[in-house]
């Protein structure tokens, strides 16, 4: 029989990886979340996560599920998006930040901030912390957006493990922080509660990258961590978006191995903290369709 | 005997620079293969692995980088803090997703991606280590018809990660470093 020529690994495999896309394929048809442009070797240990923990053996299943039951896709999203970081992760890029970025930003009357993929809100406390230490925030509106809902309302609780507030504060004071870490919040049940003071310059709302326009100027986009996850193409397009949204001389802040070293657009931009991954804009793209 | 691997990834932890060491400036500028490695290193510090390796190696040695597409004769580490992985275009990716096993980067990740990437023609290889990083991977590069070494727990440093490398496959070559340099540099590219 011709069938038993093919190594069933192989046959598996290239099945495995087809019934990947066609369940890409059916959260886009079904629920507009486009992960078709991820990387697709994150994405597949993710989706493994998650068949895993819904109890199924196989993507076709999975999707089957995804399909017919509309409450899944909530949970299926909290598999497949950003995880959570800490405050001031990299705290001497956020020196950097504080030392060589903010005295630009100074020179403005108003300062928007842009946190593209916020997650659950640590980057973007981190920074209203700073800003505040800088004199900055009374002015800074700061745009924290995610693509995920969940992550959002914990961004907005901004409620952290006790645990984990140890390494938290040790960065902070890396990072130049002028006071204690815990000025900043109160402990109760095991938990740290981040002032609910530091939400007020915040705007929360929920966008996603792949397939949403840029929506206000920004004097500074930060999106750490975040472009790793995409394949080159949706990584140019993520790019343009924040060149179009980043006013003339604006920042842009990547995750430390992050780069527009090989991007289609590096040359819109000028490296302005090479080690630090700060770029500012020098010229427009056109508008992204 | 030939064989037809393309790609070679080695995980090690505990010990790992000394045996890397060993390993490494033997074979030549000219290495056939791409050669992707993590090892377990301290987080927030630059890794200075690299640098000291390249001072003794004729091979390319390089940090990998997100996208980058693998070439032969190079050798590309994780960086820190980062899970690396091989998609199936040859080419890396980085993520920062949870540790696995308290590990980031975690060699189980980078089995198992290039183990689906490269299937048979994947050779995987476990060293020295004081956990059980890389045996859920070095199993899964077995089940997917690649080929696996794993040190002889009595050559290595630390003989933890090792032991449940062997412990996880069915049937490991079992070579101390000497045996794996006679073997990368003769019959696998023979």
């Amino acid at each position: 029989m011709t069938i038993s020529a093919y190594p069933v690994t192989e046959v598996r495999q290239n099945l495995e990886d087809f019934e990947l896309g066609l369940l890409l394929e059916a959260i886009f048809y079904q629920y507009h979340f486009d992960f078709r442009g991820y990387s697709k070797a994150s994405i597949k240990r993710r989706m493994t996560k998650a068949m895993e923990h819904f109890g199924c053996d196989t993507f076709s299943l999975l999707q089957n599920r995804i399909l017919q039951e509309c409450d899944l896709m909530p949970k299926l999203l909290t598999f497949l998006t950003v995880p959570v970081s800490e405050l001031f992760r990299d705290p001497l890029y956020f020196r950097d930040l504080r030392e060589k970025v903010l005295p630009h930003l100074k020179t403005y009357p108003s300062i928007n901030v842009w946190i593209a993929g916020c997650s659950t809100g640590e980057e973007l406390y981190s920074l209203v912390i700073l800003f505040r230490e800088e004199g900055l925030e009374e002015r800074t509106t700061f745009y924290a957006t995610d693509i995920n809902s969940d992550s959002l309302k914990k961004a907005k609780m901004a409620i952290y493990e006790l645990d984990r507030m140890k390494v938290f504060s040790n960065n902070y004071l890396l990072a130049g922080g002028k006071a204690s870490l815990s000025d900043y919040y109160t402990t109760a049940y095991g938990a740290a509660k981040l002032d609910s003071s530091l939400r007020k310059q915040i705007v929360f709302s929920e966008h996603n990258l792949v397939s949403d326009a840029d929506f206000a100027e920004m004097h500074l986009v930060t999106c750490r961590n975040v472009l790793i996850y995409f394949e080159k193409e949706l990584q140019a397009r993520v790019i343009k978006l924040f060149n179009q949204s980043l006013s003339r001389k604006g920042f842009l802040w990547l995750g430390s191995k992050e780069s527009l070293l090989f991007s289609p657009h590096a040359h819109a931009f000028s490296v302005f903290l090479p080690n630090t991954k700060v770029y500012q804009k020098e010229t427009s793209l056109e508008h992204v369709t | 005997m030939s064989h037809n691997i393309e790609a070679i990834v080695i995980g090690a932890s505990a010990g790992a620079f000394t045996a890397l060491k060993v390993i490494l400036p033997q074979l030549p500028a000219n290495y056939p293969l791409p050669i992707v490695i993590v090892v377990h290193l301290v987080r927030d510090q630059p890794s200075m692995l690299t640098e000291l390796l390249q001072r003794d190696c004729r091979l390319s040695i390089k940090e990998a980088q997100d996208k980058e597409s693998l070439a032969p004769g190079v050798v590309y580490f994780a960086p820190p803090d980062y899970h690396l992985l091989i998609e199936n275009n040859k080419s890396l990716s980085l993520s920062s997703d949870e540790p696995v096993l308290y590990s980031r980067p975690s060699i189980d990740v980078l089995f198992e991606t290039a183990a689906d990437s490269f299937r048979e023609k994947l050779l995987g290889i476990v060293l020295t280590g004081a956990n059980s990083d890389g045996a859920k991977g070095l199993k899964r590069v077995e089940q997917l018809g690649g080929m696996v070494i794993v040190q002889d727990p009595h050559d290595a440093d630390v003989n933890i990660m090792p032991l449940s490398a062997i412990n996880a496959c069915q049937n490991p070559r079992i070579l101390n470093l000497n045996s794996i340099i006679d073997f990368l540099t003769g019959e696998l590219i023979s």
